[in-house]
């Protein structure tokens, strides 16, 4: 009872979030408004069970990647956006009926497949469980993302770095 | 709880497309950027309606790998916008569609 | 009255006594601890006028706090400059539902045989739940910085939160550790796991680093340069007056309180007191041993805190980054591989 009034409240604050992302004209708001997001996502996960990936979906996204984009948005000093140019002011008459339909398709698919089942009281998303998948079953996707982490820190200390003569290509 | 799973997906629905709207009608680079964040995180959700609904733990385990690949995705695609700010003193994305002026 | 009902309350009564109570009324003792301490260090009196003592000085404290004129600068950004004190007492406060200060016991309440368990919440992912919190105390003070709209103040938050990010990787490592040995990582399990040697004694090198980066993480010296005085005018509370600057203050003592309590649960076997269960006592009598001893062992770490603070000089900043990155990181690594090492023999 108590986690059905939450799973609205969740979802309730989870779409305030995205539409503040897209709708507000400064970036740090929608930042903000992601995080939100972000941490109704995070409540979410919990009612399915999945407390392993709860927590880390807050300690990676909210705790980690949010905080690179508030860096980024406060560095490069971004304050409210200008309005398209020309013709694209209007794209919000053409894009939101197609978006419309998009969820219009996948709402319809998902109801006349799944209409009945509830949430599954499991052990499916505990620490153990997820462990002794990540380490026995899918060992070498695993230690690939270690690779790729390395690869995307090098790439991106690379990348942002101030060249101290000019940029030649 | 009594929430259908349906509602879960749907839920992951209506966030897909807010995403997919944010790219397209927003014209800062980082914003958009975020709209790709929300997309990958309805996909996250999705995943793991249905590792609950199949009582299947593979769900959990793309879920973190996609995780980490976000992460990785967002660390190299901010350090290119602030290597193009460094030229173009701009993020707005109308201002950098050319190649070379 | 029902079961759940029951549990309900006694949940409610352990969030209000452990968060509200017991937490504040630390945080004024440690007001004035910190000055009687530091005066006694450097070899003064300090307050000593009001009360017994200056026992009543966080009172006056207080009140200066309430009473002060609220400035709200001009040009400040109102919504963040107004949520920034909030956001960052906010982590500092949740961290505490998950640390344990004693044993369970089981009584009849209301006619009910119930187990009230010493912990508001007992989490099966209990360390990666404070870990997850630790990485939010943050967006207080980069939110706080950039809101001021002040250089000054957006260059303390953004060294202050670079400086916590790149603490908060050695003090997972160590945790690792620690989780290693005990296998579980459910904080009771951890120190359950102590009966019988405490981890300061199996991990000594863990316990370092995390002290260390648990000083980087809560901003004391010799790590508060992005609060410096003498440096960057306040860093990022330059521009907060009266009851917000006291929030930003409330909430570095409170992560300080929850740092010592980590530092205890983690290290130096929590609740538990070596030999206490071949005295014989009544478990009453037995539990509220083991509380005290949280308690005690939480204020020798507190007043290790503040001894530290006055006794050493401050990291430079670029000192400070390469501590974390380059003697840290790679100690917190090899002393997994070496935990590890010595566990599979």
């Amino acid at each position: 009872m108590v986690a059905t009034i939450l799973f609205y409240v969740f979802a309730g604050l989870a779409i305030l979030g995205a539409v503040m992302v897209i709708a507000h004209r400064n970036p740090i708001y929608s930042a903000l408004s992601l995080i939100l997001t972000l941490f109704a996502l995070a409540g979410i996960y919990v009612l399915l069970m999945a407390h392993f990936i709860a927590i880390v979906h807050v300690a990676v996204y909210a705790g980690a990647i949010m905080v690179l984009f508030l860096f980024v948005i406060m560095l490069l000093n971004i304050r409210i956006e200008e309005k398209a140019p020309g013709a694209f002011r209007y794209m919000i008459l053409i894009a939101a009926p197609m978006v419309v339909i998009l969820f219009y398709e996948l709402a319809t698919v998902v109801f006349k497949a799944f209409s009945r089942a509830p949430v599954k009281q499991t052990n499916v998303g505990s620490v153990e469980s997820i462990g002794n998948a990540l380490f026995s079953q899918y060992v070498l996707p695993f230690e690939v993302t270690s690779v790729l982490l390395i690869v995307a820190m090098a790439g991106a200390v690379y990348l942002a770095k101030r060249r101290l003569n000019t940029v030649k290509e | 709880m009594q929430v259908p799973i349906a509602h879960f997906l749907v839920l992951a629905a209506i966030l897909f497309s807010l995403g997919v709207l944010g790219v397209v009608i927003r014209r800062n680079a980082i914003v958009i950027f975020m709209s790709i964040e929300l997309m990958l995180n309805s996909v996250n959700l999705t995943f793991l309606a249905f590792s609950n609904y199949l009582q299947n733990v593979e769900g959990q385990v793309f879920v973190f790998l996609v995780m980490v690949v976000a992460a990785a995705e967002v660390a190299v695609g901010l350090a290119i916008i602030v290597a193009i700010f460094r030229i173009r003193e701009t993020v707005h994305v109308d201002d950098i569609k050319l190649l070379k002026w | 009255m029902s079961v759940e009902t029951l549990n309900v309350i006694i949940a409610l009564v352990k969030i209000i006594l452990v968060v509200y109570v017991a937490m504040m009324v630390t945080d004024l003792i440690l007001i004035l601890a910190e000055r009687r301490i530091s005066a006694f260090i450097q070899d003064r009196l300090g307050p000593n006028r009001v009360g017994p003592q200056g026992i009543l000085q966080p009172l006056a404290d207080g009140l200066k706090f309430l009473l002060k004129e609220e400035v709200i600068p001009n040009h400040v950004d109102r919504f963040l400059y107004l949520l920034a004190p909030a956001i960052i007492l906010t982590p500092a406060l949740m961290t505490f539902a998950v640390v344990p200060f004693g044993d369970q016991i089981t009584t009849y309440i209301a006619g009910h045989l119930v187990t009230i368990r010493f912990q508001i919440a007992d989490l099966d992912v209990g360390i990666l739940y404070i870990v997850a919190i630790a990485s939010l105390g943050v967006y207080g003070l980069v939110v706080g910085g950039y809101a001021s709209n002040n250089k000054y103040s957006l260059l303390g938050g953004l060294r202050s939160s670079a400086q916590m990010i790149s603490y908060e990787l050695p003090m997972g490592l160590a945790i690792i550790s620690v989780v290693m040995m005990t296998g579980s990582l459910r904080l009771q399990d951890i120190v359950v796991d102590q009966f019988g040697m405490w981890n300061i004694i199996r991990q000594p090198l863990a316990a370092i680093i995390f002290i260390v980066a648990a000083f980087a993480e809560t901003n004391r010296l010799p790590f508060d340069l992005p609060e410096a005085e003498q440096e960057l005018v306040g860093g990022y509370h330059t521009e907060y007056s009266s009851m917000k600057f006291a929030s930003f203050f409330l909430a570095e003592y409170t992560n300080m309180i929850t740092a010592s309590a980590l530092i205890v649960t983690l290290f130096f076997g929590g609740w538990h007191v070596p030999f206490l269960h071949q005295a014989n006592l009544p478990v009453l009598w037995e539990q509220i041993i083991q509380i005290l001893a949280f308690v005690i062992k939480t204020g020798f770490f507190l007043f290790f805190f503040i001894w530290v603070r006055w006794t050493l000089p401050r990291f430079r900043y670029d000192q400070l980054m390469n501590l974390g990155w380059k003697a840290l990181l790679p100690l917190g690594l090899l002393n997994i591989v070496i935990t590890a090492a010595v566990m599979a023999l």
